[in-house]
This record gives C-alpha cells, structure tokens and sequence, in this order.
C-alpha cells in the first residue's frame, strides 16, 4: 500500500515550565500536544479546530520541524521527519510550506516582493536569478496581484494584499502540502472572502494539501474535507466535514457549534445555545480523565463518575464515528 | 421610549502624514432607552472612531471634532467641559473595550480597580465599595469574587478580565453602555458567555448598549438596530432583521453575502468583494463605495448620496441611489 502524504501518528510536543532547578531539571512540563495523529492526502483539506491553547498551532509547528517532537511521529511520503538535523530537513521543507496568520509580520519589511519570493528560490538553488524574477511575476499573478507591482515594498500593499504575497512566496517552492495558521483571521470580512475563494481555488489547480488552522468554524467548513477538534492538546473528535458540522458527537464539538452565532436574525431565535461554563483549564495542571468533563453539559449521563476517573481514548465508536467520549453513542445519534 | 443619546452631524477629522482626513464624516444616530444599537463596518470605517468622539477620548492632535453634536440628558457632550465629562465616563455612560488586558491597569488588583470606580463616582467609603464590587463581580458570574477582589488582571484568563471589565462598566448602573468589539480578542465558546452576560444585564438594568463590532454575526444576535458604516459615513441604518433580510445598500449586500455561515452551503463560493477599502485621504468622487461597487455608474461618481428614508419603510434609510430597486429586489420575508 502506497504511504499517504503526510501520516502525523502519536505526535506528543511538552515544553520545560517553571524555570530550572539548582541540577537543571525543569520543575514542570507542559503538554501542549498530546498524541495526535492523522493523515492527509494529495489535494485534500485537514482542518484543525479549537479555542486557544488547544494545540492547534505548536501541532503544525512541530509537523513542520520548528519545534521537536518529544515523541510520536510525522512521516512524509513514509519518510521519518522527525529528529531531523536542520541540514537534513531542508529537501523536505519545499513540499511542505507555511502561511501566517499576521500578514503585517511575516513579510521583511525591508525587502521588496521581488526579493521575498526570490528568496526560497535561491536557498533552494532552484532557479537562475534570471528565472528567479519571472517566477515571482508568475507568482504574483497566480495569487491575483498586478505583477507590476513586483519592485514595491510590503508597507504599499493592504492587508489583503500582504497576505497574497505570503501565499505567493509559500507556493514559489511548488509544496505538496500548505500549512494555514489562521490565514484569515486577521482580515476584514470582505477580504477574508477574497483570500477564502483564492486558496479553494488553488488547490483545485495545483492539486495542494492544506493543513488548515483555525477557530473560525465556518471557515473551516468551506475549505475542508476533514476535521479534528483539539481540545488542551487531544483530538477530541475526527470527522468528514458533512458529519462533523450535520451531526457533531463529541459534546465539546457540539458545544463549539453551537457557540457560533448563525449571522441569521431569524435562525438566532430558534437557536439551541450550549453555554459552557468556567474557562478552558490550564494545560500545567489538566483535569483528571477527560479533559472536557469539568465543563461538559453531558458529564451526568456516564454512570459512576467515569469522565473523572478515566480518560477516553480517540477511537472508531458503535455508531462508526471517531471520538473520545465516553457517552454511549446510540442514544444521541438523532440529535 | 426616550432617546437615550441623540448624535447629529458628527465631522471627526484626524491630521496623518498622508494628509488630513476625515475619520468621520457626518454621522448622525439616535439611540434610544433600553436598545442595542450595532455600529458595524470594517477597519477604518469609523465606528470606533465615532464612540471615541462620544466619549470625549479623541487624541488631540492629530485628531479633533470639527463640528457636530451629542445629546445627553439635555446635555452636548462635545461642548462640556473636561471635568464634567469625567463625571459621566464610567458611572452614567461607560465603556468596555476590545482588549482587556491594556484597559485594565496592572499594577492594581482589581479590587482596587473597582472600588475607585465607586470611590470617585458614587462617594462610597472603602468598605462599601469592597462589598458593591464584589457583588459586582458575582453579578457577571465570576466565581468566589470576594476572592478575586485581590487578584492581578494577569493572574485572570481573558474570559475573566473581559467580565471584570463588564462588571467595573455596569457598577454605577450606567444608562448607556459602549462595547467596542467586545468579545474579538475572546475564543467562541467565551464570546457565547459574554454576549449572553451582556444580555441579561440588560434586561436586568434597562441600559442601552452600543455594540461596535466587525463580526456580522454577533450584531445578528445582540442588535435591535444596525448601523452600518463605510468610510467614515453611515451608508445603510435599519432594524436588524429587515437589515439582514434586504439589505438597501450594496456595501450592506456585499458584506452579507461574503461571510462564510454555518448554515450556508459550503460548496458556494464565498461571493467576495472586488478590492480593498478606500484610502480616507484620497477619497473617490461621489459614494466611496464606488470603485468596489457592481452597480457603479456616472451618476454615483457625480456627488455623495444622501442617507435618505425608504419610500415604504421610514425606519430604513440608506445612502445608495439605487436602493429602492435593491431593497424591492430582495427576497421576500421568510425566505432568510
């Protein structure tokens, strides 16, 4: 059987908290990812979803190599990429490229859109300088800015435009895969739509992999095949877009659904709102069991305070669904 | 119901290095007793500019109020001294912002924080206020607020300091309440909290609430009418649901149908607005909206049209030469 993609399996990253005793061992650990696994195939969209500190991010930072993992693994097409050398990471890292959400930070301001996206091209030795600058033309076209403006300086552009300069100089590599942190969070409404309907597009026409992470539920249901929801570091829930968004399971998902206002007056009426309590708890000190059941609406419908005591694992369900919960599944599975 | 707060012909101009520009262009709104006024736009549009104006926070230079008025209690907050404002902000007309980590002090506790409110405000001695805020606290559902009272903004999770903001607006009971984005820095199952929060606070007080915000969906569920503005004018004004249901103004139509929505179907493209806001400094002629607009002609470019009443809605109004054609066009009711 051919190895998919990317095959992320057991992936677990812990950072040192709390500064260093006198003999150098840290006085605590935080798990920011715990064991998270997926695969993600040629043209399809994953979509990671949660509240901050769920992990989303340091799980695409640590796929990408610019956090080691402290366990599990991220295979590439069957290749091993973790505990790579830096030097030995660089093949690798064209098929696998990044955009940020912040598009006023993650441009130099001091270099042209000429030289940002000749850069890649020449650490890669990838083209002649020559070539280099046709190549940021095609690119800006691509990405749907005038290539005249080829010569202009970051600052000139607007936030929309930042942004497709980014996705510009994260395609000049030709990736297989494109990690999305928050690509559109920071921008107005209208513009979000812009750069939304320019990654679906693409996609369509360079066959990309996207790793797409948001909190924007909505977003996400149109420009995904697939999602996991992250809870303090856990996949809580894996789904197909139609039975995550039609029929969530997990009561956290559910709750994260629900959260989100319809932009329908009418529909704000009728809706069922699932209003959590307390806040999402610190990852230093995450709750016994699982780590949802000290918010969770449902946490009485388990017998014998099991969400406390034990904690589920992320498995295949009766009903053919994959969560980590451990209400029964058929009793809810009208809802 | 009485109008609350009655602003008219609002002209906020700031002096950039790119020139002097008009933040605020001529807006003028009412609100009235009890309602929940959404002030929408995009960046730069003016919305929070317009409440810095009411509040008398406008930085000066390189900004100043050029000329218009707003009516409080028989009062024009533009023209009132600086002493007398500082009496209303924070007890008759407060104010909760998008960030609470930078509109909280943080070298003080928020005991301390709160109790100078109230000190200042209503003349209460320590004591008192100790117990007003915690009570105040307990009204926004934190959890053991006496104990809170001694704790630092920093040792609070956003969520929590975005309430102790709310609690220190609402302690002196204020009859107008300014939130300017105040559930965007928060994540979505906290912003559910919030909002639900400022809702029964509401009903419970009565207090009219100007909601500032970006996200279309927040102002579907908060607002009884919207405001919605572009470019430092307000282009299209209207209760909520007619809003929603058929917008009169282009922009208006534009900004709805290019939200992503739960209940949409995902496979539609998202249909997108063509370009990007206007420079304020170097304006188009005519309706701003102009260049980005799909019904642009000559006439739109000859001169900006007025914010005008519906012909058979005189609670609508909007800015649009075709907005009678646009609003007759939209779906009937029902329909979404």
């Amino acid at each position: 059987m051919k190895a998919p993609l990317l095959a992320v399996e057991k992936l677990t990253k812990r950072f040192p908290v709390g500064g260093r005793s006198l003999l150098g061992a840290p006085r605590g650990w935080l798990e920011a990812v715990s064991e998270v696994s997926f695969t993600l195939e040629r043209g399809q969209s994953l979509g990671l979803v949660g509240e901050s500190g769920c992990g989303k991010s340091t799980t695409a930072r640590t796929i990408i190599g610019l956090h080691h993992a402290t366990s599990g693994s991220v295979k590439l097409d069957g290749v091993e990429l973790t505990g790579l050398s830096r030097k030995a990471w660089l093949p690798h890292r064209r098929r696998v490229q990044m955009i940020f959400q912040d598009p006023y930070a993650s441009l130099d301001p001091r270099q042209t859109v000429a030289s940002i996206l000749a850069e890649p091209l020449a650490i890669h030795g990838l083209a002649k300088p020559r070539e280099r600058k046709l190549r940021a033309l095609a690119l800006l076209d691509a990405v749907g800015l005038n290539p005249r403006h080829v010569n202009r300086y970051p600052h000139e552009f607007s936030g929309g435009q930042r942004q497709r300069i980014g996705i510009a100089r994260a395609l000049a590599l030709e990736p297989d895969i494109l990690i999305c942190d928050e690509p559109v969070s920071a921008l107005d409404v209208s513009i979000q739509a812009q750069i939304i309907n320019l990654l679906k597009d693409l996609q369509d026409r360079f066959e990309l992999a996207y790793l797409f992470i948001a909190h924007d539920l909505a977003v996400v249901r149109h420009l995904c095949d697939e999602v996991c929801v992250m809870y303090l570091g856990r996949v809580v829930e894996r789904a197909s877009r139609t039975d995550l968004f039609d029929a969530p399971r997990h009561p956290y998902t559910r709750a994260l659904l629900s959260a989100v206002p319809p932009a329908y007056p009418e529909l704000e009426a009728e809706r069922r709102r699932i209003v959590l309590e307390g806040d999402v708890p610190s990852p230093t000190k995450p709750p016994t069991g699982c780590a949802f059941h000290p918010r969770c609406p449902d946490r009485d419908r388990v017998p014998g305070n099991r969400c406390a005591a034990e904690r589920p694992e992320l498995a295949p369900r009766a009903d053919g669904r994959v969560h980590a919960c451990w209400l029964e599944p058929t009793r809810d599975a009208s809802t | 119901m009485g109008v609350v707060l009655d602003v008219k012909d609002l002209v906020v101009r700031f002096d950039t290095h790119g020139g002097s520009l008009r933040a605020v262009d001529g807006v003028s709104f009412r609100l009235e007793e009890g309602e929940t006024l959404g002030l929408v736009g995009e960046s730069g549009s003016g919305k929070s500019v317009t409440n810095l104006a009411l509040l008398g926070l406008i930085p000066s230079p390189p900004g100043s109020v050029e000329s218009g008025s707003v009516m409080f209690d028989g009062r024009d907050l533009l023209r009132l001294p600086a002493s007398e404002l500082r009496k209303l902000r924070g007890n008759r007309i407060s104010m909760i912002f998008q960030d609470p980590m930078t509109s909280l002090n943080p070298l003080l506790t928020v005991g301390r924080q709160l109790c100078e409110v109230l000190e200042i405000h209503k003349g209460l001695s320590r004591r008192e206020a100790q117990r007003r805020a915690a009570q105040g606290l307990g009204d926004v559902g934190i959890p053991a607020p006496e104990e809170r009272l001694d704790a630092y903004p920093h040792e609070l999770s956003g969520g929590m300091r975005q309430r102790v903001m709310i609690a220190m607006a609402l302690l002196c009971d204020p009859e107008v309440l300014i939130a300017d984005e105040p559930t965007t820095a928060l994540d979505v199952t906290i912003q559910a909290q919030i909002l639900e929060l400022l809702q029964d606070l509401q009903s419970a007080h009565g207090t009219a609430i100007v909601m500032i915000t970006h996200d279309l969906g927040v102002v579907a569920g908060m607002a009884d009418r919207v405001n919605v503005m572009y470019a430092g004018r307000i282009v299209e004004s209207a209760p909520v649901r007619p809003l929603f249901r058929s917008p009169a103004h282009p922009y208006t139509s534009a900004l709805l149908a290019s939200i992503p929505r739960l209940a949409a179907s995902p496979d539609e493209k998202l249909a997108s607005i063509p370009g990007s806001p206007p420079d304020l400094a170097d304006l188009p002629p005519g309706c701003a909206f102009g260049p980005r607009c799909p019904r642009v002609r000559d006439a739109c470019r000859a001169a900006v049209p007025p914010l005008v009443s519906l012909a058979d809605d005189a609670a609508r109004h909007a800015a649009c030469i075709d907005s009678e054609v646009l609003h007759a066009a939209a779906p009937a009711e029902g329909s979404r």
